[in-house]
């Protein structure tokens, strides 16, 4: 089907087999939690590296010639002398550097046994991953590669890997966790380095940065985990990768300088995230806390809740060699020094994707994903007021989940049908309430009872309902994106012609390419794969040239196409503030705020049915395709992110959206 | 001279007494152990110590002395004796007559081999299997008329079909052999070779030259395609060396002379070239040319390209030769270099002025242990960096030194047993170094005796700074034995199922350790993913040194037991092992060439215009393609 198929772990999609999983709570409340901490850690590292202490690294990376020929460089251009930028260059290194500590490894094992222990019922974790690993750790350096849905999430690779005597990683982190008092110290002591936001142009950085990354995966001394997305994803959707790290990460592998290089890619799934009403709240516009130790322990209240369960599961380890061969020629680097090189190989942009592609098909679909799903489906007004009826909720989550699991789906249903969706619901109670036999939206009472609300607030107080709801629909979109493209494509264009499907198809690929993760020149692979999903559910039939609707399958159609509207609505709501409401050009301070205005309008008018237009990671996306698809341009002298836009193209954009 | 080779009862006569001499030869070994130049022992002195015009190494009829199916002499081979202990036969060598007590076990351990489990080789060269030649009448009758000598048998035709390629040696052993090549001509001078390449371009016959045989590049082989009668022109018989200029120190040799015949013979005047390639037993000079070769020696006498003063090459064109000797022209490109790594496809080289030395006063081997191969390696490129290399310095890495100790002939005496042990002791006990971590490097010192101890002083200090300890002229010494014996040990291996070869390269020396582990795990990894049963040997030595590089040798072998289609195998894993060794920055070739085995890599090694030029470079020369053996391009 597609070249993706044989990374895919073979034959475990569907019901998730729990015998894979191991909880590994279940022990920590049965032993002591300072005898797991104490432990006897004593792990096998890659092929007898020696281990490295922080110092030993720190002083390699600023002896490295590379360095060394970049602070000359600076020193030159600059004209300031060597020894003032390699000062420089030592103090980003203090900054960033990790000071992977077993005792504080220790000391992060027993608070994070407490706080597990608290939050979740259990954690899950798949075992064969967990061997493949600790294998493919002793033969080459290994990259881990977690998602970030949660902050709970930044240490449980390393505890994880501590309880099963596994080398612990060193992890890549942003510098405002540094910036917590003790926390911060703490962190880098369990391995945490810190990389600054916004990089830029500040070349030094970059090259002790680089330098530090490439030192460690070829000292193979620990494995070395990054978040390829980048960020904790606002909206529990994959994001589109980060390049730079991955680059840095693989180039020593380009260069010959490691013999190969192992990705593990990990999917870390929630059956409820502990940030959600957080989140919910950032993209409707209000700023996230700054990370600090006292936002950390005024935190402490959402201890108190019940969280269910979470699953992290291993990936199967994937050779760089083999991944990349006959796709990239490492020839490249033969005729420049080694300790000059810093050679752009930009077709790793695949392989990063292919990591986050990997991760979604690996995460576990929550029960509760596909009630999300349906619920965003119906009506707002029967959400808020009528409610709606749990029979029609639990049967046609029933069908859902018998089509996810038709799309290779991993699913987490380990409990007879009604347990399941009835604790899901409960589990989700900040979210939803039952009663008398239908299911209600529940709506912030605190804000209500103060006084009565404006209309806009209202529109508010239900947006971060539903882009709650929402985060947890994108948590199972990777199954259904595809073919959903091709449903919308055949509900808009009406058209029965294959080639002329697939080049719509290109062209929603295109317009969502901030919104869901395709890799890059794979597009008729993921039509191919599209078409044979629709056939699957009796949708359509298809032949060498038409793909065409059948009777059976207009349930799945409808939902598919449903699942893309609110997209596909909010796209437009923008394409139309860009080409009728707004100014020629813009920052994006000014126009988060004034489409949220407008997409308010639109609501309460009743013209605009779907909530997520008020989502600034929606917004944000519109802003990077238009720029893709060069409607809107970056003003270059710009010192503030201004923005051109090009009306006429952002007009034909969203026209082509509702042609025909 | 009889036109034929077969025919005429001078000829027979001659062979007949030939033969005798070379059985009294083996019987009595010559007495002249107490050289002044060790290195000489390394090898097998030749086959007569008289060194008349008719008494060279090689005769016409190679297979008198040579195995047909294998390395080297006939009289000289490893075999597992009734006792299952290893020894090597004949009395060419300093290891002839010995027994080999630790080859066994190292041999059963490496590979996984047995003894119980043999793959013996076809005994006899069955002619019946050999394809009757095509030949074209009308040059044959021509050629007669010249009184060259030339040949039809088929034994002839068999021994120069093939290089010491591992699929040319297996397929031979198998008693199989494909296109083979329709006569053998042996010019005996310049003006022969004039003649025979006029008359295969009248008559349009493919000319294949044919030196030493050494090849392992597939340059040999005969193109399957090809339809037209093909002519094995054997240089061997042009072996004179014609005057040797004291005054300039150069010597004018015909191209067929075979390495250690030039170096005894200029040594017997007190001079040498100082060109010692690992198979100088047997390569010719023409072949070193027409490869561009490299020599043990290179740090003091350079390699072939550095060492030849005037090339006489006969092309379909004509004869190519630079009208004066000067020691450096500025006159357009270099001629010579559009000789020199042609690879026979340009015509024949017949007469080389050479550079020669006089013989060195005293030589002394050395060795230097290290704790593991990355110090020796940073040892290796300081030396360069200080441009002080020895004659040769080799490093090895820690395979091939468990390897070079399990070739320790059985000592003779308690005393030297017991030094050993001692020895062994103070390295791995005393100095802390882990028996599977450390290598060695083999050193061989030449020049007078005084700047030759200095010399050594100055190598042993830095080698001291990367944590090296001298190891002893012995360990040295036995290093580059192992160089003339290991064609031999592969003989020795095929019989028992385990195949293997080598191949070179040459990087810069920022890339020396990466692709010598990235090299060697790849083969690995190739292997097992191929299904081989056994872990491979996968070993590897740094041989050159250089300002800005180096040059790195792999040893690959492994136990087939099992596989189907072992030299299938073999040729993946060393395609892949190319691959890597291309994708590390490495070279095609350091010096075995591109042959046939290695053209698919030519384009991409010398640009699209590069080879336009070669190409174009050959389309004037032999437009007829009459050197038709279809290398390189």
């Amino acid at each position: 089907m597609s070249d993706r198929a044989e990374y895919r772990d073979s034959g475990r999609a569907g019901l998730v087999d729990e015998r894979q999983f191991v909880d590994i709570l279940e022990e920590r409340r049965h032993s002591s939690d300072l005898g797991h901490a104490l432990r006897t850690f004593n792990p096998h590292p890659y092929q007898g590296a020696a281990p490295c202490s922080a110092a030993e690294l720190n002083k390699a990376v600023l002896e490295a010639q590379y360095l060394r020929y970049v602070t000359k460089e600076i020193a030159m251009e600059t004209g300031s002398s060597v020894e003032e930028v390699r000062k420089e260059a030592c103090g980003i290194l203090e900054e960033m550097s990790q000071n992977l500590q077993l005792g504080f490894i220790r000391l992060m094992g027993y608070t994070l046994t407490k706080v597990f222990k608290r939050l979740f019922t259990s954690i899950f974790v798949n075992m064969e991953g967990l061997n493949m690993l600790q294998q493919a750790i002793q033969e080459t350096p290994v990259i881990l590669m977690p998602n970030h849905r949660s902050y709970v999430d930044f240490l449980i690779i390393s505890y994880i890997l501590f309880t099963y005597d596994i080398p612990v990683p060193v992890i890549a982190a942003g510098i405002p966790l540094a910036g917590m008092k003790m926390v911060g110290e703490i962190l880098r002591r369990s391995g945490a380095f810190f990389i600054r936001r916004a990089i830029g142009s500040d070349k030094l950085y970059w090259a002790v940065l680089s330098e530090y990354v490439k030192a460690i995966v070829r000292k193979g001394y620990a494995p070395m985990e990054f978040y390829v997305e980048g960020l904790r994803s606002r909206t529990l959707k994959s994001l589109t990768p980060k390049l730079g790290m991955m680059h840095m990460v693989l180039e020593p592998y380009f260069k010959g300088e490691v013999f190969d290089i192992t990705l593990v890619p990990i999917s870390i799934s929630y059956d409820r995230v502990l940030e959600e009403s957080l989140l919910a709240h950032e993209l409707l516009g209000v700023p996230k806390p700054k990370e600090s130790t006292m936002g950390l322990l005024k935190a402490s209240k959402v201890l108190q809740e019940d969280y269910g369960t979470m699953h992290v599961n291993f990936g199967r380890p994937l050779s760089v060699r083999q991944l990349c061969h006959g796709k990239i020629n490492r020839c490249q680097y033969n005729l420049i020094p080694r300790s000059k090189s810093s050679l752009q190989i930009c077709t790793d942009l695949w392989l990063a994707h292919l990591m986050v592609r990997i991760q979604e098909e690996g995460s576990l679909i929550s029960p509760w994903s596909l009630m999300a799903c349906l619920l965003l489906q119906a009506p707002i007004t029967v959400l808020t007021e009528e409610g709606l009826l749990w029979q029609q909720l639990t049967e046609k989550t029933l069908w859902l989940r018998k089509l996810a699991l038709d799309y290779g789906a991993r699913l987490n249903w380990s409990a007879p049908d009604s347990d399941v969706m009835s604790s899901a619901v409960a589990l989700h109670c900040s979210i939803v309430h039952r009663k008398a036999g239908r299911v209600y939206l529940v709506q912030e009472e605190e804000l209500a009872r103060k006084r009565p609300i404006s209309l806009e607030e209202g529109v508010t107080r239900t947006a971060a309902a539903v882009l709650m709801l929402a985060s947890y629909r994108n948590q199972l979109l990777h199954v259904f994106v595809r073919p959903a493209l091709l449903a919308t494509a055949i509900h808009i264009t009406k058209s029965t012609q294959r080639n002329e499907l697939f080049t719509f198809f290109c062209f929603l690929q295109d317009l969502f390419s901030y919104e869901f993760i395709f890799i890059p020149d794979k597009l008729s692979q993921d039509f191919e794969e599209a078409c044979l999903l629709l056939k699957k559910c009796g949708a359509v039939h298809i032949s060498q040239q038409e793909v065409t609707l059948s009777d059976m399958g207009l349930e799945a159609l409808s939902f598919l196409q449903a699942l893309l509207q609110p997209f596909i609505d909010s796209y437009q709501v923008m394409f139309r503030y860009l080409s009728e409401e707004g100014v020629n050009v813009f920052t994006e301070k000014q126009f988060l705020p004034a489409v949220r205005n407008l997409a308010t309008k639109l609501i309460l008018s009743g013209e605009l049915h779907t909530y997520e237009a008020l989502s600034s990671d929606t917004q944000k996306n519109v802003l990077s395709a238009l720029r893709r698809l060069e409607a809107v341009t970056k003003l270059r002298a710009s010192e503030q992110n201004e923005y051109k836009v090009n009306k006429a193209a952002v007009r034909r954009t969203g026209d082509i959206l509702c042609k025909f | 001279m009889a036109s034929n080779s077969s025919g005429g009862s001078s000829d027979r006569q001659r062979i007949a007494q030939q033969r005798l001499r070379i059985i009294a030869g083996h019987l009595q070994r010559p007495v002249d152990g107490d050289s002044a130049i060790l290195a000489a022992e390394c090898k097998a002195q030749g086959s007569k110590p008289d060194t008349s015009r008719e008494e060279k190494t090689v005769p016409r009829r190679r297979q008198e002395i040579m195995k047909w199916n294998g390395w080297g002499y006939s009289d000289s081979r490893f075999l597992f004796n009734k006792k299952g202990q290893a020894e090597f036969t004949g009395k060419r060598y300093r290891l002839s007559g010995m027994i080999i007590p630790g080859l066994k076990d190292w041999f059963e351990c490496t590979f996984g081999a047995s003894l119980q489990h043999k793959t013996p080789a076809t005994p006899l060269l069955n002619s019946s299997a050999v394809q009757p030649p095509t030949l074209n009448e009308a040059f044959v009758e021509e050629l007669k008329s010249t009184g060259i000598p030339f040949s039809q048998d088929a034994e002839d035709r068999v021994f120069r079909a093939h290089g010491h390629c591992l699929h040319e040696i297996f397929a031979l052993r198998e008693g199989k052999f494909g296109r083979v090549p329709d006569m053998v001509v042996w010019p005996n001078c310049h003006n022969d070779v004039v003649k025979i390449v006029e008359l295969a371009s009248k008559h349009n016959v493919c000319l294949i030259p044919y030196g030493g045989g050494t090849s392992v590049s597939s340059a040999l082989e005969c193109p399957p395609e090809e339809t037209r009668s093909i002519v094995s022109l054997d240089t061997s018989q042009m072996n004179r060396i014609l005057w040797v200029d004291e005054k300039n120190l150069t010597a004018h040799v015909e191209a067929g002379i075979v390495g250690q015949d030039l170096e005894r013979l200029l040594n017997e005047s007190g001079y040498c070239t100082g060109h010692e390639p690992d198979s100088m037993e047997f390569s010719s000079l023409g072949g070193w040319v027409a490869t561009r070769a490299s020599g043990m020696k290179k740090n003091i006498y350079g390699n072939i390209e550095d060492l030849v003063v005037h090339i006489k090459m006969v092309t379909p064109q004509g004869v190519i030769e630079k009208s004066c000797q000067g020691p450096r022209m500025s006159t357009g490109p270099d001629i010579h270099h559009f000789i020199m790594g042609s690879e026979g496809t340009l015509g024949v080289v017949t007469e080389v002025t050479m550079k020669i030395r006089p013989m060195p006063e005293y030589q002394k081997y050395g060795s230097v242990v290290f704790p593991n191969f990355e110090q020796g390696v940073a040892c290796l490129r300081e030396v360069a960096r200080q441009r002080c290399a020895p004659a040769s310095i080799r490093l090895m890495d820690n395979e091939q030194f468990k390897f070079g100790h399990a070739l320790k002939p059985q000592v003779s005496s308690i005393f030297t047993s017991f030094l050993d042990g001692l020895k062994k002791f103070y390295i791995t006990k005393f100095k802390g170094f882990d028996p599977n971590r450390l290598c060695v490097a083999t050193l061989l010192f030449e020049g007078d005796r005084e700047k030759v101890l200095q010399h050594e002083k100055q190598v042993y200090d830095i080698a001291a700074k990367f944590g090296g300890l001298a190891a002893g002229e012995d360990n040295g010494q036995r290093g580059y034995m192992l160089t003339f014996v290991i064609a031999y040990l592969r003989d020795l291996g095929m019989d028992y199922y385990v195949i293997g070869e080598s191949f070179e390269t040459s990087v810069p020396w920022d890339r020396v350790l990466d692709i010598c582990r990235n090299v060697k795990a790849r083969i690995v990894r190739e292997c097992k993913e191929r299904g081989v049963q056994f872990p491979p040997l996968s070993t590897c030595r740094v041989t050159q040194t250089y300002d800005a590089g180096a040059c790195v040798y792999f040893y690959f072998a492994f136990n087939y037991r099992g596989l189907s289609d072992p030299v299938h195998v073999y040729e993946q894993v060393e395609h892949a092992a190319r691959e890597e060794i291309l994708a590390n920055g490495g070279s095609l070739s350091h010096h075995h060439g591109v042959g046939k085995l290695r053209k698919e890599w030519m384009r991409e090694t010398v640009s699209n215009v590069g080879m336009g030029m070669l190409k174009s470079v050959k389309d004037y020369v032999d437009p007829n393609n009459i050197f038709g053996n279809r290398n390189l391009l």
